[in-house]
């Protein structure tokens, strides 16, 4: 609606800018830039790492110098630096390590960020660990957590204390060889959270972990690793966030989780990266391969997500289905607003019997957005009454935006049933009239459309983290109706 | 309350609205009739803000406002209500949420602080009352499956819940049968007081037998041809608008319901 002065409109809102976008001004320890074996070397030693660990970093790397960029995407990826970027730097003052201290610098930076590390002051049912740059500053409840024996830690902790899991479990669903992205980051990692759930323990409290990249020209290369053991269950959460800058910066995480018999994990994720300007200057590269395996008989993988940040997203949450009567489940909203690009989905790799997966996906298009989604679901040919529900519906906001979808069905057994909906549909300038006339006014109307429409998926997300969503999901389309 | 003076207004060039006068006062319901085409539809559209239409000349003001420099939602949270003729369906907006969302927004406008879920509910229940509409279209999404006559039931609803200064239904008699427009007649009569006021306009003067109108206009062409009481309605309803048309009295065409 309003042709006429559609522009200025366009103009005012985008000015409401991302509120995450500022530089926390603390003095940083920095490896030179560049990647070679020494570098590799280096970070490890940083890090004071096992020799196991390096030749695991080693071996990425000689196999990552073979490999290219995947260019089968939907996206347009201008070429990206490798020697130009700094794979490791971590806040001086950072104490993950000693007793509680923290930099108050730093405590600051998160509290801005609306994720207090005091747990005086913290929510009382959500444990986190909070990452700057490479490095994790600070866990909250590991204590109360260790009563139950769950271990909830910084991931370079976890190599330090728990050798033996890490050995038994990292790299058993991304093995360094999976894909480009997965060798990078298998060679460079640096911090991440790691979690256990004993058997039988349901665990009492969310653990989330806070990504937040700070330094210039560094990327984030982090790694975590959940495993749930038998009768056991975990919901997890993750949340990110970035300062604003002209130049893009590359993130490239691996998440693997482990389900076994009996156990459900729920992984949850609000992905705020720095999406870059209005004109697609700056913004993150989140190049991120994640993937569960219900290695056990009756386990539950869910993945939610909500991704409203980055420049580029690509990634797909995916599910090995290996233990009979196993579920994977895949919830997500993905919005591109101005030149944001995403290409997202999920893998559903159905071995075991009975095996159920349910996948929702919802892309919202804004201004100049590019929004795929991209899905297989494969049922292997011993995967008997394999079961997949899978619905991907778009909404378009503006006609200079794009969605798209390419779902791949590969299905080896007959018994299996797999359906597929999809949808497009637009947001009208009726329906913004409408509610206008009832007092609402246009953003607000966006929003109470936007978030009517991506119901499904919010609610999937823990209370805490919903709201939030929501309110993320209007702030990012702002401006994006004239 | 509303003053129109020598409204003028186009759609692409060509004049829709060639010169309306009109004012309404507190306490009073203006019926404007006119066979399709007239510019009914436009007139309301351009009260309540959406810009379709070009206003090329003239003056609206609401209160001793300009009413024409107001945004769309100003004029709601000011009291202006139009009942749609096609209300606009919005799928996954519960009507709880949409209206809960448009009540505070009103009341933000009056410096009153949001409504408690409960209080909120609570208004609702009695709303549904009034206006005897049933509560399980409340719980659905923003009209959204609902038929012709629960769109228009709705609509007065809402109104009911945003409790206008002036109400502007448009059409809201089409598509209704006889019961479904005696509960959107009864529903206006209750919402009737001294200090607000309503613009009905329709095609057909039977919702005219239920609301009665303090003065009857009749649109066409783009003008007010004719204003009076309530009688100028059943007079139309006789003798059909050509009778306007060619201000002949004993005109041989008879205009029936449906034609124009």
């Amino acid at each position: 609606m309003q042709e006429n002065n559609g522009d200025d409109i366009i103009k005012e809102v985008t000015s409401g800018e991302y509120k995450y976008g500022f530089y926390t001004d603390i003095e940083t320890e920095k490896i030179p830039k560049g990647l070679n074996e020494d570098v590799i070397r280096l970070i490890s030693s940083r890090k004071g790492e096992p020799e196991w660990l390096l030749e695991f970093r080693l071996k990425a790397y000689r196999h990552w110098i073979t490999m290219k960029m995947p260019r089968w995407p939907n996206l347009k990826i201008p070429e990206i630096g490798y020697q130009d970027i700094i794979y490791f730097a971590a806040p001086r003052s950072h104490s993950s390590d000693k007793k509680g201290e923290i930099d108050p610098e730093l405590k600051k930076t998160f509290d801005r960020l609306g994720i207090p590390l005091g747990e005086q002051k913290i929510l009382s049912g959500v444990a986190v660990d909070a990452v700057m740059d490479s490095v994790s500053v600070k866990t909250t409840f590991k204590e109360t957590l260790a009563e139950l024996g769950i271990i909830f830690c910084s991931f370079s902790e976890a190599v330090r204390q728990y050798p033996d899991l890490v050995k038994k479990y990292m790299a058993t669903v991304v093995p360094y060889t999976d894909n480009f992205f997965a060798a990078l980051n298998s060679a460079v990692f640096s911090d991440g959270s790691f979690c256990y759930i004993p058997k039988g323990v349901k665990c009492p409290m969310e653990l989330s972990t806070y990504f937040r990249i700070n330094s210039a020209n560094t990327g984030q290369f982090e790694r975590t690793l959940i495993v749930a053991d038998e009768e056991s269950y975990v919901s997890y959460m993750e949340g990110c966030t970035a300062p604003m800058r002209d130049e893009n910066q590359l993130h490239a995480a691996i998440v693997e989780i482990i389900a076994e018999k009996n156990a459900e994990v729920k992984y949850s994720t609000v992905q705020n990266w720095y999406p870059g300007d209005s004109e697609g200057k700056g913004g993150i590269f989140n190049f991120v391969t994640k993937r569960g395996i219900c290695r056990g008989d009756n386990s539950k993988i869910s993945w939610t997500q909500v991704e409203t940040g980055s420049a580029i997203t690509w990634k797909y949450p995916s599910c090995i289905l290996k233990g009979d009567n196993s579920t994977g489940e895949f919830y997500s909203v993905a919005v591109t607003n101005h030149h944001q690009q995403a290409d997202t989905g999920t893998k559903m790799i159905h071995i075991g019997k009975n095996t159920r997966s349910r996948i929702v996906s919802k892309g919202i298009s804004a201004g100049m957005g590019q929004n795929s989604y991209r899905g297989l679901v494969k049922v292997l040919k011993n995967a008997d009454n394999a079961r997949n529900f899978s619905q991907c519906d778009s909404l378009l906001l503006g006609d200079k935006c794009g969605a798209h979808t390419f779902p791949y069905l590969e299905v080896d057994n007959p018994s299996a049933i797999v359906e597929h909906e999809a949808t497009t549909s637009k947001i009208g300038e009726d329906q913004i009239f409408y509610c206008n006339q009832r007092g609402i006014s246009t953003e607000d109307a966006v929003g109470l459309i936007v978030n009517g429409y991506a119901k499904e998926i919010i609610n999937q997300l823990p209370m805490e983290f919903a709201v939030e969503a929501q309110k993320l999901l209007q702030i990012s389309l702002e401006g994006s109706v004239g | 309350m509303l003053k129109i003076t020598n409204l003028k207004a186009s759609i692409e060039g060509r004049e829709i609205l060639k010169g309306i006068n009109l004012e309404v006062k507190e306490g009073e319901i203006h019926a404007i009739m006119g066979p399709n085409g007239s510019g009914k539809s436009t007139l309301a559209a351009i009260l309540a803000g959406r810009d379709f239409a070009d206003v090329t000349e003239g003056t609206v003001t609401y209160y001793g406002r300009d009413l024409l420099t107001m945004a769309p939602e100003e004029r709601s949270r000011e009291g202006i209500f139009l009942g749609f003729q096609y209300p606009i369906e919005i799928p996954g907006v519960s009507m709880v949420n949409f209206l809960k969302t448009a009540v505070n927004e009103h009341r933000k406008h009056k410096g009153l602080g949001p409504l408690s879920a409960s209080d909120f509910l609570k208004m609702m229940r009695e709303k549904k009352e009034l206006v005897e509409i049933d509560s399980k279209l409340a719980n659905r999404s923003v009209n959204e499956g609902f038929s012709g006559g629960e769109k228009k039931k709705n609509e007065i609803f809402q109104m009911a819940m945003l409790e206008p200064r002036l109400a502007i239904l448009d059409e809201t008699d089409s598509g209704l049968d006889i019961d479904a427009l005696k509960i959107v007649a009864n529903g206006v009569n209750r919402l009737r007081k001294p200090d607000n006021a309503t613009i009905v306009i329709t095609h057909y003067q039977r919702l005219l037998d239920y609301i009665i109108p303090d003065y009857v206009h009749v649109l066409y062409d783009g003008k007010i041809v004719r204003s009076a009481g309530k009688e100028l309605a059943l007079e139309l309803e006789k003798k059909g608008y050509e009778w306007i048309k060619t201000g002949e009295e004993n005109s041989v065409q008879t205009w029936k319901p449906g034609m124009s």
